[in-house]
């Protein structure tokens, strides 16, 4: 029998692969962003998980959001990368201090 | 329900096997190809928990505009991946120890963790039983009733998200003659037509 630890624990292995993957691809902007597409499908199976385990259709709607905020994200930071790579020639993150933050 | 334990594992070893290649694969086009193929197994978990309406969308989301967008990007950019992949495994002693603490917190959380006993009770919008309203009708029903603030703030936040991206990466090439249409209908018949007096036997 499938039950809500099942899901929890997938989701929980997909969250730590994707904050894996952002310290292991350090000087890759793309898949960082790819990293943060898996953070952001782990959550949506938890929000959706819990709310079939409590009858409670909210977290359905919850998850809605969190992927029309995923899809939003994706597509500014994806700008952001080609201007990026137009002016400098290059993707790394080690070289992005232009704002010298 | 054997089916559905067997359904269960297979798409949950795909799920995790294609995000590891995400973070691993050595060309960055094949790292978003296994994203695509986490995101539909992804999908098949949403199916099996009944929540149909969602695996829906996080195939035609997902796989067909964030994931090709991705793709887009990836390929449009002329980058020296071998480049950026020196150094990779500097980094893997501390990402490793920082994903292991992790797994370990989450492990600690859901090993140690019930429902209070009155959880029934505080239900914001119970489900209606899947014989009556199909999941789709009933996510519906809230959306666009309980929810239209926030629905309606997440289709404000897509269309400044687009604007953003447009504006972002518009660029006015130079050199490039295009037809200015305003010009043409403003131009009138003083700046296009002059009159000359010629005298006889001389050039203009």
């Amino acid at each position: 029998m499938v039950g809500l630890a099942h899901f929890l624990t997938v989701a929980a292995i997909l969250f730590t692969l994707g904050i894996f993957g952002i310290f292991l691809n350090r000087k890759n902007v793309i898949v960082i962003l790819m990293s943060i597409e898996l953070i952001l499908l782990s959550v949506n199976i938890n929000l959706v998980a819990f709310s079939v385990h409590h009858g409670d259709l909210v977290g359905q709607v919850f998850a809605l959001l969190v992927l029309a905020i995923a899809a939003a994200e994706a597509a500014i930071g994806l700008a952001i990368i080609v201007v990026y790579f137009r002016n400098r020639g290059s993707i790394a993150v080690e070289d992005i201090n232009l704002m010298r933050g | 329900m054997i089916v559905q334990t067997v359904a269960f594992y297979l798409f949950a070893a795909v799920t995790v096997a294609s995000g590891v290649m995400v973070i691993s694969a050595r060309n960055p086009v094949h790292s978003v190809l296994f994203l695509i193929l986490a995101f539909f197994n992804a999908a098949g978990l949403f199916v099996l928990m009944g929540a149909e309406f969602i695996a829906m969308v996080l195939v035609i989301v997902y796989v067909g505009a964030v994931a090709v967008l991705f793709l887009f990007v990836v390929m449009m950019l002329d980058i020296n991946f071998v480049e950026l992949r020196q150094g990779f495994l500097q980094y893997l002693p501390i990402g490793a120890l920082i994903g292991i603490v992790l797994m370990a917190e989450l492990v600690l959380v859901f090993a140690g963790w019930a429902f209070a006993p009155e959880e029934t009770v505080t239900l914001a919008s119970p489900t209606p039983s899947a014989a009556e309203v199909t999941n789709t009708h009933a996510l519906g029903k809230i959306l666009y009733t309980d929810y239209i603030y926030a629905f309606q703030a997440a289709g404000v936040i897509l269309l400044i998200a687009m604007i953003g991206a447009i504006v972002l990466t518009l660029r006015a090439r130079e050199g490039v003659r295009k037809q200015r249409i305003g010009d043409q209908l403003r131009r009138g018949r003083a700046d296009a037509v002059e009159l000359k007096k010629v005298e006889p036997g001389s050039g203009v």
